[in-house]
């Protein structure tokens, strides 16, 4: 298919454009959230969260008895905001390390939620096909309502970061020093990782509760490599995600075989590995060729009171 | 501990920092236990003690950052929490991440934010005071390094003008002075001596002996309970030292001891700090 044929596709045809719309719009906001995440080194964060929405799924569909998107996103988000309040409470208040609460969360609710799909689909209830859906997510199957959910919850998710840009960057760097000037770096907290759970109720649908911690670290991490301000790397990652979105839903219409989901964590995947090998400055291969020519032009250092000249030192 | 009170050089009303009767806690472990000190107004004040002794602890508990068991902090002569805004603070270089995506323009105008409150973005005003500020520690030129390219005498001073442009009436330091080269040390302590000549309250957390009676006017020695506080003259003493920090004391006899007491030629008098080891 030629790249006319595509963004004709991407512009007309009704389900690739849902696909690709949606697919952006969870790149957009798990990568300016999942940036925040990496640079607080809270990376595993997501991938603990979207596990622990599983058991509120099922739940939410126990209660509701419909496969209805929105009472699901509800149940999901609810599950993985205590999953989160359990994990950043117990860290807290035990001498346990965050990567074994981190784990111990994880697998804990991701069981429950087994147990409850298993429980569901013994039940024979017709209304629960796809459910298991949600493992890897049906990014395919998006629909115009979906894409209005996630436009939604998204905008209001990013809406915040806007308001507490400032806030938030503090928190990242210096929490110790933001308490000291009178800011609740514990609501703060609270409040960063609510609106990713936000990211990973977009996710769920999208790249299923497996995949969705790639989507959370991913983007920040290419970012990353490619500046060193951090309102560009929020720009940037939000834009990796969303191409990664796009890439995946347009490559995956290619070939009805490939499923969406991954082939968006594929897509995202090439992203990173290109960013961490080829990003100047940052990246492994310009730093190595760096280092090879420093070697190479080494000059002796100035005495005290010589002057440091950048260019012809050599005698 | 009213024995420290007791003693007549100044009024506790004048206190910038007055703390009573403070414990504080980690889990079954206290950290510092029932801590009674003042730290008069307009003083350079350092926090001396060993390892472990507790003092960036009793920094972190009067600015509320830690829980404290037991006891109230008075900060201008108020209780009201809100009082701990009036502290500017340098944490430790250590504690925070210096890959992080930033330049140190950006870190020292963190220093405004306290003032800016929700919401509002610095502006044009607030980067030009954090260009002031950073003229002020002698890192105007380094206005657009990223921050892990700085030295971390470079860092440490960035973290100096952060707290500078809180502009505040009290500061809180913790290690200043840790891993810089002399010239920095050197201009770190020009700065503190600036802020003391307008009149301002500096507190120190120092780990040095050599250089603590040079740098300061008051002192708190400090090993988990309150060793002795007041002036450097009268509490930077053999007695007190010992008593802070033990047997290890008798080997580490500092020379600034032996300059503040006339040199008597009593017990202790070879300086052994920097040559334990290293005799041929």
């Amino acid at each position: 298919m030629t790249g006319a044929a595509i963004l004709h596709d991407l512009i007309f045809d009704y389900t690739l454009r849902n696909v690709a719309l949606g697919s952006a719009l969870l790149g957009i906001v798990s990568g300016i959230l999942g940036a925040f995440a990496v640079l607080r080194r809270q990376g595993l964060l997501g991938d603990t969260l979207s596990h622990a929405a599983l058991p509120g799924i099922c739940l939410a569909f126990l209660l509701t008895g419909a496969r209805a998107p929105l009472p699901l996103l509800i149940g999901a988000g609810i599950a993985g905001w205590i999953g989160t309040l359990l994990l950043l409470n117990t860290v807290r208040e035990t001498k346990l390390s965050e990567d074994t609460m981190l784990g111990v969360v994880l697998s804990t609710f991701y069981g429950l939620g087994i147990v409850l799909l298993t429980y569901i689909q013994r039940r024979n209830d017709a209304s629960q096909a796809g459910l298991d859906k949600f493992l890897f997510g049906q990014a395919a199957a998006l629909v115009r309502s979906n894409v209005e959910t996630f436009a939604v919850l998204g905008g209001m998710a990013l809406l915040a970061v806007v308001l507490l840009y400032k806030e938030f960057k503090l928190l990242s760097f210096d929490p110790e020093f933001a308490a000291s000037i009178g800011f609740p770096t514990r609501g703060l907290n609270v409040a960063l990782t609510s609106l990713l759970v936000v990211a990973v109720m977009i996710g769920l649908q999208t790249v299923g509760v497996v995949l969705m911690a790639a989507m959370v670290i991913g983007p920040g991490t290419a970012a990353r490599q490619w500046t060193d301000r951090l309102s560009v790397m929020l720009l940037l990652s939000a834009l990796i995600g969303a191409a990664a979105g796009v890439t995946g839903a347009v490559l995956s219409v290619q070939d009805a075989a490939l499923p969406t989901g991954p082939m968006i964590i594929l897509s995202l995947t090439a992203m990173v590995i290109f960013s961490i090998l080829f990003a100047p400055r940052h990246g492994l291969l310009p730093e190595w060729r760096q280092r090879r020519r420093q070697r190479r032009e080494l000059v002796a250092p100035p005495l005290p009171g010589e002057s440091l000249r950048m260019t012809g030192g050599r005698p | 501990m009213s024995a420290h009170r007791a003693e007549p050089h100044w009024r506790d009303e004048d206190a910038a920092v007055s703390v009573h009767d403070l414990t504080v806690a980690y889990r079954e472990t206290p950290v510092l236990w029932d801590i009674d000190v003042a730290i008069p107004t307009g003083s350079l004040t350092a926090i001396i003690g060993p390892n472990g002794a507790g003092k960036s602890t009793l920094l972190k508990a009067i600015m509320g950052l830690v829980p404290v068991a037991a006891g109230t902090v008075e900060i201008f002569g108020h209780t009201n929490p809100k009082q701990r805004r009036l502290i500017g603070y340098v944490p430790q270089r250590g504690s925070v991440d210096w890959h992080f995506p930033t330049n140190a323009l950006d870190v020292v105008t963190m220093g405004t934010y306290g003032q800016l409150g929700w919401v509002r973005r610095p502006g044009k005003a607030e980067r030009e005071r954090a260009l002031h500020a950073l003229e002020q520690v002698g890192m105007a030129d380094f206005a657009d390094r990223q921050i892990s390219q700085l030295s971390g005498g470079q860092q440490q001073r960035v973290f100096l003008a952060r707290a500078l442009v809180q502009d505040q009436q009290l500061y809180f330091m913790d290690e200043p002075f840790a891993g810089v080269d002399a010239a920095t040390e050197k201009s770190i302590v020009a700065i503190l001596q600036q802020l003391r000549s307008e009149g301002k309250t500096v507190v120190v957390v120092h780990h040095d002996l050599e250089s603590a009676p040079d740098y300061f006017d008051w002192l708190v020695l400090l090993n988990a309970r309150l060793i002795a506080a007041g002036p450097m003259q009268e509490t930077f003493t053999a007695a007190n030292l010992a008593r802070a920090y033990g047997g290890a004391l008798t080997l580490l006899q500092p020379r600034s001891l032996q300059r503040m007491a006339g040199a008597p030629d009593d017990a202790g008098a070879e300086p052994l700090v920097m040559h334990s080891g290293m005799t041929p």
